[in-house]
């Protein structure tokens, strides 16, 4: 398995492969399903749930809307509290000024706290290729970087490994990076935390340079917001001489008053707690104290093309507590590689064809890989509804349509491989805007049911596969209704 | 009282016993029954497939033929999110589109007055004892657009609970969609069986002889997975359910 998520195959192939894996299936049931009761009764306890979730809906909305305004005021504000801020307005950009920033220390080596932001530009590959080390502090981030793979969740992305699995990875690989895990190691919880907190101890007090991304940034004060719980973020966040923070422009909210709701309702949607363990706010630099230099890279990334569209960009809502991959039964068999990258789940398969628009395979398959079954949307903190939102992009798949690239306006074509099932869907509009067509379509095959195999050919074979199909019925309801005069002549 | 049954295309070619069912049923409660013959089909695979403006003749069709009809009630929870969700979401984007109010304007008078069934028993008909007997143990499994899409809440348990002889066990995971989802079960098949496996075994584990829900598109999905894993179970829609009496019991 590599480490990126460039050329991955559709999402159904990619899932077919997860659900060979037993292991694999074991550990996500048993890891979603825990987390999924938690959060229940995390979310019970407040009574004002619903409108702490319309506030946090509201709240992001607005900044949305004024989002170029709240930029501006957030830029002033780091720049007067002695940050430095950059703007990026792609993965190759922001990579650029990161690798540049940490060549200007001097250093090659630095360490991180988990971010997406920096996972979904590939920050670690391109700090490689200058030939900078970059450490992931983030224990479950840790365990992926060490096993050479990627991650499948947002807040767990080792969710897929087992302890014993765990205990492997650590002995075989952390010699290489760094300090070589102890002799002897079991793997239970506690045994497997400590060998994490020697290695990465050493690589805490060694690294000039930290790299963050953010939950937050206030706009009023230019303050930036972690929240953690182990307690790595603040030692990246505080140890080093150089930060810098890497953060997409969604992120900022107006005030810290709009930051209390989210504060409450973040832990309780993620990780089932009532408070985060550790909560970072970081504002420009101090003398003597924390970091020296602080550099804010503001990501853009295909965001402003997505809150360009009416309905995709309730998307940039996200707050990235990851309650819907929790309850999402097609994450919960399919595991998150499949959805070809580093937001899995139901956010990502609307968030990913949105920030890279729908023309690979992966992109055009992933508004697919959902049932409809509405239970993210449920579950969304700030209420973003997921299922419209799969809905609108399948339309952009199958129809193409309006959409914003890279600033422009630009007409999309379909995706590939849809003109059989636009055909179909054609002749089935017009049998079904034509009563007469469809009854003898019925009465066809109703004559004809006993010829009827019980596996289906073409495209109906994934469904025979698996399943038997019904007997067709020896009359249609309407022409019982019509023999029977409405079921009053009916066994006269 | 007079209502017009909307079966759904699936109901109407694949499972004729339950259009009978809810005429029997309703026949009984003292409401006349009228069955649209042009009626077909509410789009909802067009919509949810991402064919929108697809959607649009069925929709307009289904206003055409089901317009002056006080109640309209419909034994498909799906069905009935998609008139009642959706419908009105439609007319929005064809006005954002530019295309005026007209399809809206077409669209609102039936959003309204269409009714799921269980809902339109406790809702409308303010009942929940349908005078109904099914000496069986039964396990309920609540649909997704049934659940959350139209929030049918309790009301088919309440129905099923005051049904003579019926013992309704509980599903162990009964809120987890069951992996129909329409064209889901063609495009990620092996998904779909997986979660439709799961609800086999969940539902296998209440030791039910029957597993009824309030729509048969999933019912024809756990039904079809049942008799591939073999499992002894009958997927028996609400509406045969509550249909059934003593002296005319269900099959
Ligand atoms: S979409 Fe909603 S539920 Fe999913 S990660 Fe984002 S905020 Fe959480």
């Amino acid at each position: 398995m590599s480490g990126t998520f460039v050329g991955m195959p559709a999402f159904p192939e990619a899932a077919h492969d997860a659900l060979a894996d037993p292991t694999l299936r074991g550990n996500l049931r048993h890891a979603t399903r825990t987390i999924r009761a938690k959060r229940a009764r995390a979310v019970a306890e407040l009574p004002d749930w619903a409108r702490l979730r319309a506030a946090g809906r509201r709240i992001k909305d607005h900044t949305l809307r004024h989002l170029d305004r709240y930029l501006e005021q957030l830029e002033e504000a780091v720049t007067a509290a002695g940050g430095t801020v950059h703007w990026a307005a792609d993965a190759d950009e922001a990579n650029r000024i990161v690798t540049g920033l940490v060549r200007a220390t001097g250093e090659s080596e630095v360490v991180k706290v988990k971010s997406m932001a920096t996972q979904e530009i590939g920050l670690n590959e391109a700090l490689e290729a200058a030939g900078i080390r970059a450490y992931e502090t983030d224990l479950a981030e840790l365990i992926v970087q060490l096993g050479g793979d990627r991650p499948s969740h947002i807040l767990v992305p080792a969710i897929h490994r087992n302890r014993g699995e765990i205990r492997e990875i650590f002995a075989r690989e952390m010699g290489d990076w760094g300090r070589p895990a102890p002799a002897g190691l079991t793997d239970t919880p506690a045994d497997l935390a400590e060998a994490a907190r020697l290695h990465l101890r050493e690589k805490f007090l060694r690294a000039k340079v930290g790299i963050s991304g953010a939950n937050f940034m206030v706009a009023e004060t230019g303050t930036l917001v972690v929240v953690e719980s182990e307690g790595n973020g603040r030692m990246c966040l505080t140890l080093p001489e150089t930060l810098i923070s890497v953060v997409g422009i969604e992120k900022i909210v107006p005030t810290w008053r709009d930051l209390e709701v989210f504060l409450q309702t973040l832990p309780r949607s993620s990780t089932a707690e009532r408070m985060n363990p550790y909560t970072s706010t970081w504002t420009g630099t101090t003398d003597e104290d924390g970091p020296a230099a602080f550099h804010l890279v503001l990501l853009d990334n295909g965001r402003t093309d997505t809150l360009a569209d009416e309905i995709g960009r309730q998307a940039l809502r996200c707050i990235r507590c990851s309650a819907c991959l929790n309850v999402c039964p097609v994450y919960e068999r399919a595991g998150g590689h499949a959805y070809g990258s580093v937001y899995p789940g139901p956010i990502g398969a609307i968030l990913s064809p949105q920030l890279r628009g729908t023309g690979s395979e992966i992109d055009a398959s992933l508004p697919y890989a959902s049932s409809l079954c509405g239970a993210c949307y449920e579950v969304c903190p700030v209420a973003i509804d997921i299922p419209e939102v799969l809905v609108h992009l399948r339309e952009r798949v199958v129809q193409g349509g309006p959409a914003v690239r890279e600033g422009n306006r630009v007409v999309l074509k379909p995706a590939k491989r849809h003109a059989a099932e636009r055909a179909a869907m054609r002749a089935a509009r017009w049998a079904l805007t034509h009563p007469a067509a469809l009854r003898g379509g019925q009465r066809l095959a109703s004559r004809t049911r006993r010829l009827h195999p019980r596996t289906l050919p073409g495209p109906g074979r994934a469904w025979s596969a698996t399943r038997d199909l019904p007997p067709v019925p020896a009359e249609p309801f309407r022409d019982w209704w019509q023999r029977t005069n409405g079921g009053r002549d009916d066994g006269k | 009282m007079r209502v017009a049954l909307f079966l759904t295309c699936v109901n109407d070619t694949l499972y004729p016993d339950t259009g009978r069912a809810v005429v029997r049923l309703l026949n009984r409660l003292g409401v006349e029954v009228d069955f649209p013959v042009d009626q077909t089909c509410c789009g909802q695979a067009h919509y949810n497939t991402g064919y929108r403006h697809g959607a649009e003749p069925l929709a307009r069709h289904f206003a055409e033929v089901f317009e002056g009809y006080e109640a309209i009630v419909t034994p498909s929870g799906s069905c009935g999110a998609m008139v009642r969700e959706l419908y009105p979401r439609m007319g929005e984007r064809a006005r954002a589109e530019g295309r005026g109010d007209t399809l809206a304007r077409t669209l609102a008078p039936v959003v309204p007055r269409t009714y799921e069934l269980t809902e339109f028993l406790v809702d409308v008909l303010g009942v929940t004892d349908v005078g109904a007997s099914y000496p069986h143990r039964v396990t309920y499994h609540p649909t997704c657009h049934g659940l959350r899409g139209l929030g049918l809440g309790d009301r088919p348990r309440r129905l099923l609970e005051a049904v003579r002889g019926l013992e309704l066990v509980e599903l162990p995971g009964a809120e987890e969609c069951c992996g129909f989802g329409g064209t889901f079960a063609v495009k990620n098949a092996d998904v779909s069986a997986a979660m439709g496996a799961d609800k086999v075994r969940n539902a296998e584990s209440t030791g039910a002889e029957v597993l009824c829900a309030a729509d048969n598109s999933c019912l024809m999905h756990i039904g079809g997975t049942m008799s591939r894993l073999r499992v002894g179970m009958r997927p028996v829609h609400i509406a045969e359910i509550l249909a059934s009496t003593e002296e005319v019991p269900a099959v």
